[in-house]
């Protein structure tokens, strides 16, 4: 249970949040005519006469989108309906030629399923199901641009009639944190199936937010839609707003109405898109040009069985059969790269250095989640930099995991890599650590003797100067002295 | 069911048809007999019978996942698409200023 509440100046308030997410289906051609829906090409070069709703044109669903959406529904267990239908919903507006967006309001293509969120990543038992009522497929619309002309808007089609997926969840959400866990989560569930790229920034998935706010306990109060929100961030930053904007509504004895509001990030503010009434009378009917969708068993088995392992199944395999931590295995799972990487990573090591995955899980994940990154960073360099390569960080790992160079010279060295051109395995080669007692030996005495007034103060109780002595002794070394023995023979000679 | 001017009105609004008072009341009369005609089909018992979609038994058609597999019905055709466009402006439709 949520406790999220809404400090009003007559109590308190809980706040109920349902979220519609428009996903951009993966597909190469649109959802009814065989026109590219590739990002960023030349205006209206991907429309066809039939996204351009040319009269006698006819539209003919393209059977990867229905495809993708079965497959969708299945990663969230919903039902699948093997007999759905096509709607018009009429309105008229210059993105959509056609004068009716082609949709599904009364036979959905899926119906129910749910999603577990969870919302502490380092506590695997703060999960919440949140119930999802619906996935239909319809058209997205055409873009329109309203500045590039004094008396003019300019109309691109490009977008127009590329397969969307409306994913409507129940209003199962009572927080900021809850309704951006879900959103997350949905994006991760799309990407791993990958029926939809997840790319926000680029409107491949979009959410109408749903807020009402209430007494705890009290039926559910009105509700506004806020359309159109394109990141987890200002969905979160919507219900915040909405919700104090509402309650102070209510407070100052008004009522909150039922509308349609847009978010302005600018102002971090929710406000009326103040349209007329009859905008939202549709006039919905089944769409003629369309015979009803039937999928056959065989259809449905097919697109089961092309389903990847899940976030959570591959999260919990993570934690059972590799013994990660729940957080490592929650980290490694977020983003479809990351596993594929650690994934990847984690085989050639096991083979490399001849163990099993489960052994050398932790130490590959260590290097992915915490070693690696800082790396790259201080490189300059992006993780999906040619020299990055899945044998050059197998090498690191596993020469690590043999003892032969130290963890920390490992990071020195594959930052050398890449940054210059130097050949990896001759260089983990000549860093090869000494295990050697006698030269670590002879180079802890020069630096003892070298600081002796240190060793002094060190028997003198200041214990803290240990570091400085391993230190002093890796820098004479080169950071080739394996640092285990190099404590040991440190501990001996100043015990 | 039956429809008044102001709803032939608003039905005309909404899908932007200029209609004008005497065309108004004319029509209206007109949809009425058409929507009473109609109405005769709700005489017609259809307790536990399936809708019918089609006449003949015929199943919806999808089409494969190829961009411009039919130059009919693909893409990269800007100038026929824009051909009839009142005002094409680099390479976009240009229509009258539409901010809500």
């Amino acid at each position: 249970m949520s406790d999220y509440r809404i400090h009003g100046a007559t109590g308190e308030w809980e706040v109920v949040i349902g979220l519609e997410v428009h996903a951009q289906v993966t597909s190469n051609a649109k959802l009814f005519s065989g026109a590219a829906t590739a990002f960023g090409a030349e205006p209206n070069a991907q429309v066809s006469l039939v996204d351009a709703a040319m009269p006698g044109m006819l539209p003919v669903p393209n059977m990867e989108c229905i495809r993708q959406a079965v497959r969708t529904g299945l990663a969230i267990n919903a039902q699948i309906n093997k007999w759905s239908r096509f709607d018009r919903k009429n309105y008229f507006y210059a993105d959509l030629p056609q004068g009716y967006q082609i949709s599904q309001l009364y036979h959905p293509i899926v119906g129910e399923g749910e999603i577990e969120i969870q919302l502490d990543d380092k506590d695997p038992e703060s999960t919440k199901t949140i119930g999802i009522e619906r996935i239909h497929v319809e058209q997205d619309a055409g873009k329109l641009m309203h500045d590039q002309h004094p008396t003019m808007s300019y109309v691109d089609l490009n977008r127009s009639g590329v397969a969307l997926m409306e994913i409507v969840s129940r209003p199962d959400m009572r927080s900021p944190a809850e309704a951006g866990a879900y959103l997350s989560k949905l994006r991760t569930i799309l990407r791993y199936v990958g029926s939809c790229d997840g790319n926000m920034d680029q409107g491949s998935m979009r959410a109408d937010v749903n807020v009402s706010v209430r007494r705890p306990g009290e039926p559910f109060g009105t509700r506004t839609e806020t359309k159109n929100v394109n990141s987890v961030r200002f969905v979160m930053a919507v219900v915040e707003q909405e919700a104090k904007r509402q309650v102070a509504v209510i407070e100052d004895g008004g009522t909150v109405v039922q509308e349609t509001r847009l978010y302005d990030p600018d102002r971090n503010e929710t406000r009326s898109m103040r349209s007329k009434e009859d905008a939202h009378d549709y006039r919905y009917f089944p769409d003629p040009d369309l015979l009803p969708l039937e999928l056959t068993d065989d259809f449905v088995a097919e697109c089961k069985a092309s389903l990847p392992e899940l976030p959570d199944a591959k999260r919990h395999r993570y934690e059972t059969a590799l013994g990660l931590s729940a957080y490592d295995a929650g980290q490694l799972t977020l983003e479809v790269e990351t596993y594929q990487q650690f994934e990847e990573m984690l085989e050639s090591v096991a083979r490399e250095s001849g163990a099993p995955e489960r052994d050398v899980a932790k130490r590959v994940a260590n290097w992915i989640l915490s070693e690696r990154p800082g790396v790259l960073r201080a490189a300059g360099v992006a993780v999906t930099d040619p020299r990055n390569t899945v044998a050059a960080n197998t090498a690191l790992i596993v020469a690590v995991s043999k003892g032969v160079i130290s963890g920390g010279k490992a990071k020195e060295i594959f930052q050398q890599y890449l940054t210059s051109d130097i050949d990896l395995a001759e260089t983990i080669a000549s860093n090869q650590q000494t295990t050697d007692t006698g030269a670590i030996e002879a180079a802890v005495d020069a630096i003892l003797a070298a600081n002796a007034d240190k060793v002094e103060q060190y028997k003198g109780g200041k214990e803290a100067l240990f570091g400085f002595f391993v230190g002093q002794t890796m820098k004479a070394m080169q950071g080739k002295g394996n640092p285990q023995l190099v404590n040991q023979v440190l501990k001996d000679k100043l015990g | 069911m039956s429809v008044d001017t102001a709803t032939v009105a608003k039905i005309a609004s909404l899908a932007r048809i200029k209609v004008s008072e005497a065309e108004l009341e004319a029509m209206v009369p007109e949809l009425n007999g058409i929507l009473a005609w109609v109405e005769q089909l709700g005489e017609v018992n259809v307790d536990g019978i399936e809708p019918m979609t089609a006449v003949i038994p015929n199943k919806q058609r999808l089409r494969d996942d190829v961009v411009n597999a039919d130059p009919l019905t693909g893409g990269d055709i800007r100038d026929k698409v824009l051909a009839n466009a009142p005002a094409a402006e680099h390479g976009f439709f240009g229509v009258p200023k539409v901010i809500e």
